[in-house]
């Protein structure tokens, strides 16, 4: 049956003739959030048996549409056609019924039960009323053969690195019939080669005719492996192209609506004198297994140092010691000629170590407390803004006019609550914090994580401001493209140990991701790992 | 002294707006909301004994309000509530749930029941500050613990702090039965303290006797207002509360600020034991708590952990209690009176509930308009 | 040397463990609905109110029917209702659920007050009313002294047995139970799968209220035969404690039941020991007991459990 009768408004797609040929038509979604429209009038429309990359910036709309397409939330108005037919989608039951399935961003596993456990988990095989795990164990070793996506049934999530729990959300989605697999950033969390892989298996997926929706915003990507491109730019669709038609430049102008520099101006650089060393640490995770194994490290005065790795690779575990959130094990760390090691955070801060923390909201900011109160966070009982225990408000809000003015926050005042900002400005709010009182040393975790382009440049300069000043850095980020361009050293860390360092004028985004995947930079490949 | 004439000018515009924007905001009115919506539900339940809600309400004013008497047994029983009140509100504002105030109560009640007996040949502006003072190490003391355990094993301060209500409990009635019994009386109470260790009388109805107590607790509650507000320790403490990650991640002591408030919520409940011993019974009595402390979590609830809500919460449940026993007369049980506080502290708890209710009218508006 | 003999006689007493099963039951109970209410992610402290409110239902009924069994089963819907509106406050409106609990505990002091006022016409107690008989099961009794532990005891506490191990399956090995794990887990995985969290957490908040009130039922009509104000005295804390030190598990709540029933047990038993020759008032420091154990196991084993990764955070549908 041709749709086009039910539908009274005109392909926008070129290379397609009638709707019937789409998997999926969305039509004029629109999805509004307090003080956002998320989606205005989105119009998408995918092609059986195609890879469609949906790219945008941080908060474009990309993962609220297909929020909107799995049934977790419900569109304000607008139609979605599955195979030509006109669907109601309410719950993410109905998606799995109408053969979609979705990998989210940050994955949807339970990491105390099996990977058999969690791929059945809703469709659970049953004998009588005891959960069938054999079944479940059988089902699961077909399907990883049948679609060549590898993985040991029986082990915990918990257990197993962040690539294999990606095949299992995969899984997920193949064990409920889907033939419409939505990918939301999946290559955020991967190494390089990695995201080869899950490359191969996505061309492997089209190949057995599953139409593949991938959502990213990593314009190297949709080149590699994609058909087509929907690009959306603050609720709304600003371009459809074929992949071969178009080149990064112009889909960075469509997702940012003006030209981008991709590269930040960079002088180069003034080492002063050693001022901060690691020697031959040792730190636990949270589950006390060791998760810094051996790091030694030095940085100067107006350096970048910068570490690449994948999530999970003992960065938080590196910075939360150095910052003192976090117990040394063993070894030393120097700054300014003192052994700061096992210091206090308040210690650490009063030395002159300032620290952007990776997660916003979880240490960087308490929500709950005006933007004024969040500026003297780490300086509230010093003067000028408390005397004899007492707070000074005067003092507290001066200071809090003169950053919002310096660092451009946005924001009508001093008293709203940090929480009611954006992401963009509040992370303005705590890189003033972190910058103004001029520290000697900073350390930066993910200081760009989530932003739109606007503020990641500002945030970005800022940086490089502070490093002109004299001021050494360590810088965490998991976005190579962040690293190459703001340091002046790269080193890279792999289950806890630093795979080699080089500079970026001097090395290639390959050489740097094999080490991030456990190759060391002599060639040598992890001890424990043979 | 032009700056202060400024200062209290300041200070008046300051407490203007902050009425206005207060009675617009939710802590205001979810309260309220809950207040009439649980004496709406109680009312039915007296409709359904075959008693009158209207004579019984009645009954309930009268009874804490009618008359001198009444009222000052009313703020007799105001007293202790206030600052047991401010005593989990503290808690609270450290993200702590104190349900220990009533063991805080008890042991701060020994304390200066000790000292109020055994420190003779003082005058009272030497024994009242002692007797205060040891009822304020001992609650305080008695809250420690359980943040001690918290910030040192991660014990949950919900069942620790139970559970030392119920040691504190034990304690009070083996003193009283043994060691600490009034000689040859045989009941569970303490010896009389001394004449100078007791609150100086403010106004005195027949056997109803106001003391100074209750002055003791509205400073508190000043105190506690400004401590909370104004100086580096409330913006700890409050800090730890609202997200004790950040706060340890800007120097901040998540464990020093946990048995800090711990020890001053236990120490204003302490307060309110010592100040019942000195100012009403003049004696320890096995039975002395009696709920004050528990009641506290229901007046910080319904006062929003604002010190000043507090006290006029505090003057509700004070009312309710001190009228209940006029409602019993006119034949409803007076646990109708707990059952309203069940409501209360249930609609808080259901917030969203209560704000559908309350919006719905509005909101129903607003579909029309659209 | 007196004390050891003494507490030599009270481990030689069978009555002194019959005694311990008296006393666990209740706890096994209420710890049991505890570990299906924050397996699903919902942190119970009503359970202390629930068992209140299972005691009192349980008379009431067996006085108005005399049947002690049509008491039970009215205390298992009475525990299903306050378990449900528990539910409702911090599922369905996503409220503070120890708030919540706190609220349920004054309801149920207040109800059963005013209700106890009502029907048998004066505060503090009820009129005595039929007991469930005991078991009497022959090939129990006859081993010598584990069978006048085990012999003859109320049926209640058979069943507390039987719930445990019913429980284990239920949650370890049938579907439900996987799902319930995986809500409290992760309840916004378990809602993408088209799981619906709701359902499972009302269940688990359900299943603890009747569980709890049966509990609290065994107090009134499963021993005493009576209803006393406020009388679940703060078992249903210690089942809570006990649901921690057990690790969130049946058969854990059941030890650890088994242990804080063995000191209130004991604790009740070192007073009667006339040869220590002790005055009456310590038998207030004797009953501490259970109570400061409950401290010492939650202070000593807390970190060392893991409760679901979920436990007390309110699910909100997007």
């Amino acid at each position: 049956m041709d749709i086009t009768k039910n539908i009274d408004m005109k392909v926008e797609r070129q290379d397609i003739k009638t709707l019937s040929e789409c998997k999926v038509v969305m039509m004029g979604i629109t999805k509004r959030f307090p003080g956002v429209l998320a989606n205005d009038h989105v119009n998408l429309y995918v092609k059986r048996g195609e890879i469609h990359a949906i790219v945008g910036e941080n908060g474009a709309g990309k993962t609220t549409l297909m929020k909107q397409l799995y049934g977790l939330i419900k569109p304000d108005s607008g139609t979605i056609y599955i195979d030509g037919k006109q669907i109601a989608i309410n719950s993410p039951s109905d998606a799995i019924s109408n053969g979609i399935g979705m990998v989210h961003q940050h994955f949807m596993l339970v990491p105390p039960l099996t990977v058999a456990e969690n791929i059945v988990l809703g469709m659970e095989p049953v004998k009588g009323i005891i959960f069938d795990l054999n079944k479940a164990r059988e089902d699961v070793e077909k399907l990883s053969k049948k679609y060549a996506l590898h993985v040991d049934p029986d082990v915990k999530i918990e257990d197993i690195s962040v690539g294999m729990q990606q095949r299992v959300e995969i899984l997920k989605t193949l064990y409920r019939g889907a033939d419409l697999l939505i990918l939301d950033e999946p290559t955020a969390v991967l190494t390089p080669q990695e995201t080869e892989e899950l490359f191969e298996v996505m061309k492997n997926l089209k190949e057995q005719g599953k139409t593949i929706i991938f959502i990213t915003h990593k314009l190297n990507e949709v080149m590699a492996i994609t058909d087509y491109v929907t690009v959306m730019r603050l609720g709304k669709v600003t371009g459809r192209v074929k992949t071969k038609d178009t080149n990064p430049n112009e889909l960075a102008r469509m997702m940012v609506g003006r030209d981008v520099l991709l590269r930040v101006n960079k002088r180069p650089p003034h080492f002063g004198k050693k001022i901060f060393e690691i020697k031959n640490l040792w730190v636990k995770d949270n589950r006390r297994l060791d998760a810094v194994r051996g790091i030694s490290l030095e940085i100067h005065e107006g350096e970048i140092l910068g570490i690449a790795g994948v999530a999970g690779n003992g960065q938080s575990e590196l910075v939360e010691a150095i910052t003192g959130l976090r117990r040394v094990e063993l070894g030393k760390i120097i700054f300014d000629g003192m052994d700061i090691t096992n210091w206090s955070p308040k210690q650490i801060r009063r030395a002159g170590i300032a620290h952007v923390t990776e997660d916003r909201l979880k240490y960087g900011l308490i929500v709950k407390y005006p933007i004024s109160y969040n500026f003297i966070l780490s300086r509230y009982d010093e003067r000028p803004f408390s005397n004899n225990g007492f707070l000074d408000l005067n003092a507290i809000n001066t200071k809090a006019d003169e950053l919002i003015r310096e660092f451009d926050v946005r924001t009508p005042s001093r008293d709203v609550l940090v929480g009611a900002l954006s992401g963009g400005n509040q992370q303005k709010v705590i890189v003033a914090r972190e910058f103004h009182f001029t520290p000697k040393f900073a350390v930066i975790a993910q200081p760009t994580r989530g932003l739109d382009i606007g503020a990641i440049e500002f945030i970005h300069n800022k940086i490089l401001e502070m490093r002109d000043k004299g001021i050494g850095m360590l810088l965490v980020s998991m976005e190579l493209e962040e690293i190459f361009s703001l340091s002046d050293r790269i080193a890279v860390m792999y289950e806890g140990e630093i795979m080699g360092i080089v500079k970026p004028e001097e090395t290639t985004v390959e050489t740097v991701g094999l080490m991030m995947a456990g190759t060391r930079l002599d060639g040598g490949h992890r001890a424990n790992d043979s | 002294m032009g700056d202060i004439e400024q200062m209290i000018r300041d200070i008046k515009k300051k407490i203007f707006k902050t009425a206005v924007e207060f009675f617009k905001r939710d802590t205001f009115v979810i309260p309220l909301a809950s207040i009439i919506l649980s004496l709406f539900i109680a009312a039915l339940v007296i409709l359904s004994i075959g008693k009158n809600p209207l004579v019984a309400y009645t009954a309930l004013i009268r009874g804490s309000f009618g008359n001198v008497q009444a009222f000052i047994t009313t703020m007799i029983k105001l007293t202790p509530l206030i600052l047991t009140g401010l005593s989990v509100a503290f808690g609270f504002r450290a993200g702590l749930f104190n349900i220990g105030a009533e063991g805080q109560l008890t042991m701060g009640a020994l304390a200066a029941a000790l000292f109020g007996v055994y420190i003779v040949g003082v005058p009272a502006i030497v024994a009242i500050p002692i007797a205060i003072l040891g009822g304020i190490a001992a609650g305080g003391a008695w809250g420690a613990i359980a943040g001690y355990l918290k910030a040192e094993t991660g014990a949950h301060e919900v069942i620790s702090t139970i559970m030392l209500n119920y040691v504190a409990s034990l304690l009070a009635n083996f003193m009283v039965n043994g060691p600490f019994q009034a000689v040859g009386t045989g009941i569970p109470k303490s010896p009389e303290i001394t004449d100078a260790a007791k609150l100086p009388i403010m106004i005195s109805v027949q056997a109803s006797s106001l003391s100074i107590g209750i002055i003791i607790s509205l400073i508190a509650a000043i105190i506690v207002y400004i401590v909370l507000q104004r100086t580096t320790v409330g913006y700890e403490i409050k800090a730890v509360g609202f997200n004790p990650y950040a706060a340890e991640y800007g120097g901040i002591s998540i464990a020093k600020n946990v048995v800090l408030a711990m020890f001053v919520s236990g120490a204003l409940a302490g307060l309110a034991g010592a100040v019942e011993v000195l100012g009403l019974h003049h004696r320890f009595l096995g039975t002395l708590s009696a709920g004050k402390g528990f009641d506290g979590i229901s007046i910080a609830l319904i006062g929003q952990n604002n010190p000043i809500g507090v006290v006029f919460a505090a003057l509700l449940i004070a009312a309710l209690r001190t009228g209940s026993n006029q409602m019993q007369f006119a034949g409803i049980p007076k646990h109708i009176i707990i059952i309203v506080q069940g409501l209360v502290i249930f609609f808080i708890a259901t917030e969203r509930l209560v704000k559908t209710m309350i919006l719905w009218k509005e909101r129903k508006e607003e579909v029309l308009q659209e | 040397m007196n004390w050891l003999i003494a507490i030599v006689n009270i481990f030689m007493n069978p009555f002194f463990y019959k005694s311990m099963l008296n006393k666990a039951t209740p706890l096994i109970f209420a710890s049991l609905g505890g570990v299906y209410s924050e397996t699903t992610g919902v942190v119970n402290i009503a359970l202390e109110g629930i068992m209140l409110a299972g005691a009192f239902a349980s008379v009431v009924f067996t006085y108005i029917t005399g049947n002690p069994w049509i008491g039970i089963l009215m205390a298992v819907y009475i525990g299903a209702a306050m378990g449900a509106l528990h539910a409702l406050a911090c599922v369905t409106y996503r409220g503070n659920q120890i708030v919540s609990g706190t609220a349920l505990i004054l309801l149920s002091q207040g109800a059963t007050g005013f209700l106890l006022q009502r029907i048998f016409g004066q505060p503090g107690s009820s009129d005595l009313v039929k007991t469930l008989p005991t078991w009497k099961i022959e090939a129990f009794r006859r081993i010598p002294f584990v069978g006048l532990i085990i012999g003859d005891l109320s049926p209640l506490v058979y069943i507390a047995f039987i719930c445990v191990i019913c429980s284990h399956f239920l949650i370890f090995k049938t579907k439900l139970g996987l799902r319930m794990r995986a809500v409290g887990e992760n309840p916004e995985s378990a809602d993408t799968l088209g799981i619906d969290v709701y359902n499972v957490r009302y269940f688990g908040v359900i299943m603890s209220g009747i569980l709890a009130s049966l509990g609290g039922a065994f107090l009134s009509v499963g021993q005493l035969g009576q209803f006393t104000e406020n009388m679940s005295n703060g078992r249903g804390f210690i089942a809570l404690a006990a649901m921690i030190f057990g690790n969130w598990k049946p058969f854990g709540a059941l030890g650890a039941s088994l242990l804080f029933g063995m000191a209130e047990s004991f604790s009740y038993q070192l007073q009667t020991q006339s040869i220590l020759k002790l005055p009456p008032e310590i038998k207030y420091l004797f009953l501490m007991i259970p109570f400061v154990l409950t401290l010492v196991v939650v202070a000593g084993f807390v970190g060392k459990t893991r409760p679901p990764a979920s436990d007390g955070i309110p699910y909100e549908k997007e």
